[in-house]
């Protein structure tokens, strides 16, 4: 096994060969965003925040797919890169329907906490508010397309991992969707086993368990009548 | 079949040649309109007039001219027809027989559009029948394979094409001979070799002419790759929007492997190389090498980050050449008539010869073969005869959607990847739209932003969000609803788009904005409300209440 050695950020790291520059940073102790990057699947290099700057290379590269090479100068934050960075969560924030404050995942959602490391306050585009569906038809999940920012994290780890491969994108650009069998409602997929690798592998709340939505939170108000009841007439019904 | 039966077929052929051949042109473009009626009433009038032994009517490919076709060809007697009707076909034959004037536009074959050009890759297009491997073989076809074969190396093979010059004529311009050698030095073991047909910029046709016009070339351009980088098996991924190409392309598969060409033990030797053709579902992204390998893999077509590049690991895994059609079409020449010959075409950079298809506000629309390094204005003006109307031009497009804009001071720039780059365009696969006067530049813009946002694949973000608020942007400025901010933005999003997208669509997407902004500011600044601050003061801009 040979190593390699190389600069990230001025900090002199030793790592193995066939490292990538994501991993290199992690071992150097500097943090670099991604989205659609993800332990244990492979790599896309399709949300472009992950990109550095490299010592003699003109274009900036993902550190997610780049290996580290012997010699390697390479910088994870320049103000170039830092706006750029804010640019792609301001264009996401711009592009579906994100609205934390109803949200599964708020508090817990990749997206919000790097708009919050990238210093995204507002986002300067166009919100497009695009119509999108909502997917309640499996039993036990759903998925909500307005929170989906496409990082194909659910079709790899279906594909993957499980070797269901239940997941997959259609259409182009603006009209690209992730779909659950050939575009057919989720709960009528026989290939799904319904292990759920795609609600812990989604980044935001778009693929969800069900009973945790805002929605559903049901607040038992007549149980403190019946409590009363009970206390005050010994009657212990509902 | 072994080489001498092949040049006995050839030489049959020549002697059946009639003394004078009637060339009607049935590409695509003549076709439709009507070019198919006027070949068989061209075969009628000759049969009724009798002269069946001394004229034969030849269906062709693309002479160039397709502006005003259906075109007629009568080489020998340095006839040429224009827009010819089914009616006119018995005029022609007649006045061939007769002498004299017939009742059909006359054309003139030595206009600076023919007289100008230097045909290289279009050498047999529309001089011989695309669909009879015969005619290729007279024309001297398939010479540079046998010559690679059996007189060369494959290590000299790509050496040649080094020695050439010979660069990408997909749109980047990588030396093609440092691409075949990063292949052939791979290690031994399945390698493939894919002929990008998929041409897709808006405004140009001259791969789709070359496959409908000498389909043959383009397979022993592969076939001669196969051998150099050790490849027994290629592909050629044409668009299904290009339905006679497909067709000529799967006959001319046929009729080569009939005759031994490709296929097992080509020409009777160790070598073995087949082609079989892969069609596009219509996705312009498909053009970008990794998602065209996708695609031909069976999967979606969408690219994957280089490197490593296909050279390294494409195909299946495999190192794969991947060339577009004209590079292709570029090599049999080159083998036959040697590297020196065709450096010497061109200029110090670029060498060889590029087609162009010219279209839009020009008088003789069409595709022209010219050699690197003639002037726009020279192609404009007097090959392409100016703006119909007497208009002036404004600017030209090359490149397409990867592309930008030049506006007409700059017309005396020379044609080479060099330069059109420097100027912020690029040559790209030769797409060449002319403007004039009336042309708004901003809706060019829009025009090919509206493009890319439909065709970006949606997998990077920058390209999918950044191509559609783009979008968004220049149709606020066209609605004269934006202010100098909105112009700010857009010029930001242009440079963030370039340089943080994944693949090639969303890298150069912003060029036809960005060339029209650094060329044409004013015109998007007049379109601004009249209160905004003009971005150059350095103000804050106020939108106006």
């Amino acid at each position: 096994m040979s190593v390699v050695t190389l600069k990230i950020n001025d900090i002199d790291v030793a790592v193995e060969a066939g490292t990538t520059l994501l991993d290199a940073a992690k071992e150097a102790g500097v943090r670099i965003p991604t989205l659609c990057h993800l332990d244990g699947v492979s790599d896309v290099g399709a949300c472009r925040l992950c990109l550095v700057q490299i010592e003699g290379i003109p274009k900036l590269l993902p550190a997610c797919v780049t290996e580290a090479t012997e010699g390697m100068n390479v910088t994870t934050e320049t103000p170039e890169l830092q706006e750029y960075r804010r640019m792609v969560v301001e264009m996401l924030f711009a592009e579906g329907n994100h609205v934390c404050a109803v949200c599964v995942a708020n508090e817990h959602c990749e997206l919000q906490d790097v708009a919050i490391e990238v210093g995204m306050d507002h986002t300067r585009f166009t919100y497009r508010f695009p119509e999108r569906e909502v997917d309640i038809s499996h039993p036990q999940f759903g998925i909500d397309h307005n929170r989906c920012i496409l990082c194909t994290r659910c079709v790899r780890v279906c594909d993957e991992i499980e070797g269901a491969h239940v997941w997959d994108v259609s259409g182009r650009g603006p009209a690209a969707k992730v779909i659950t069998g050939l575009n057919q409602p989720w709960g009528d997929v026989d290939a799904c086993t319904a292990c759920g690798k795609c609600v812990d592998a989604c980044p935001t709340g778009s693929i969800f368990r069900k009973g945790t939505t805002v929605a559903e939170i049901d607040r038992d108000r007549g149980k403190l009548d019946f409590l009363v009841t009970a206390r005050e007439e010994k009657k212990w019904t509902r | 079949m072994d080489w001498s039966e092949l040049i006995e077929i050839a030489e049959q052929e020549r002697n059946a040649q009639k003394a004078i051949r009637v060339h009607c042109c049935t590409s695509t473009g003549c076709q439709a309109t009507n070019s198919i009626e006027v070949k068989k009433r061209l075969v009628a009038a000759v049969k009724e007039a009798g002269l069946n032994a001394e004229v034969q009517v030849v269906g062709v490919g693309c002479p160039g001219l397709c502006g005003q076709g259906p075109i007629v060809e009568i080489p020998s007697e340095g006839l040429q027809y224009q827009k010819v009707t089914p009616d006119q076909a018995e005029s022609i034959v007649s006045a061939l027989q007769n002498g004299g004037e017939a009742d059909a536009l006359q054309g003139d074959p030595n206009h600076p559009f023919f007289s100008r050009q230097v045909r290289i890759v279009q050498e047999n297009s529309g001089k011989i029948d695309p669909e009879r491997i015969e005619e290729y073989l007279m024309a001297e076809g398939y010479q540079g394979l046998h010559h690679a074969i059996y007189e060369m190396t494959p290590a000299e093979v790509v050496q040649e094409i080094t020695k050439s010059g010979l660069r990408g004529r997909g749109g980047a311009g990588y030396p093609t001979g440092l691409k075949w050698a990063t292949v052939a030095k791979m290690p031994p073991g399945s390698k493939y070799v894919i002929c990008n047909a998929d041409e897709g910029d808006p405004g140009a046709f001259m791969d789709r002419s070359v496959l409908e016009s000498d389909p043959h070339r383009v397979l022993e351009g592969m076939a001669i790759a196969g051998y150099a980088v050790g490849a027994t098996q290629g592909y050629i991924y044409v668009r299904a929007e290009y339905p006679l190409a497909i067709s000529r392309l799967h006959k001319a598969i046929q009729q080569a492997k009939r005759k031994g060409i490709l296929g097992a033990q080509i020409f009777g030797s160790p070598v073995d190389f087949t082609i079989e053709i892969r069609v596009g579902a219509g996705a312009f992204v498909c053009g970008e090498e990794t998602a065209l390998i996708a695609s031909v893999e069976g999967g979606r077509g969408t690219p994957r980050p280089r490197p490593p590049y296909p050279a390294v690991s494409g195909l299946k895994g495999c190192p794969t050449l991947i060339n577009n059609v004209e590079t292709l079409a570029n090599i049999p020449a080159i083998l036959r008539k040697g590297a020196d010959w065709f450096s010497n075409i061109g200029t110090d950079t670029s060498k060889g010869t590029k087609i162009f298809s010219v279209t839009g506000k020009i008088r003789n629309t069409g595709l022209i073969e010219v050699p690197m390094g003639i002037s726009l204005r020279e192609i404009v003006e007097d090959m392409g005869g100016g703006v119909p109307g007497g208009g002036k031009v404004k600017a030209i497009q090359t490149g397409g959607p990867s592309g930008g804009c030049i506006p007409e001071q700059l017309l005396d720039t020379p044609v080479d990847y060099d330069s059109l780059k420097k100027l912020g365009s690029i040559m790209g696969s030769g797409g060449m739209v002319v403007m004039d006067d009336s042309t708004s530049m901003v809706q060019v813009a829009q025009f090919y932003m509206e493009f890319c946002r439909g065709e970006t694949c949606g997998k990077c973000i920058p390209c999918r969000a950044g191509t559609v608020q783009m979008y968004q942007l220049l149709t606020k400025i066209l609605n004269q609803q934006a202010t100098a901010a909105d112009v700010e933005k857009l010029k930001e999003l242009c440079g963030m788009v370039a340089a943080t997208s994944l693949c090639g669509l969303g890298q150069t997407a912003p060029n036809p904005v960005m060339s029209t902004l650094h060329y044409f500011e004013n015109e998007y600044l007049e379109l601004l409300q009249p209160a905004s601050v003009r971005p150059s003061n350095g103000k804050v801009p106020v939108r106006p209440s």
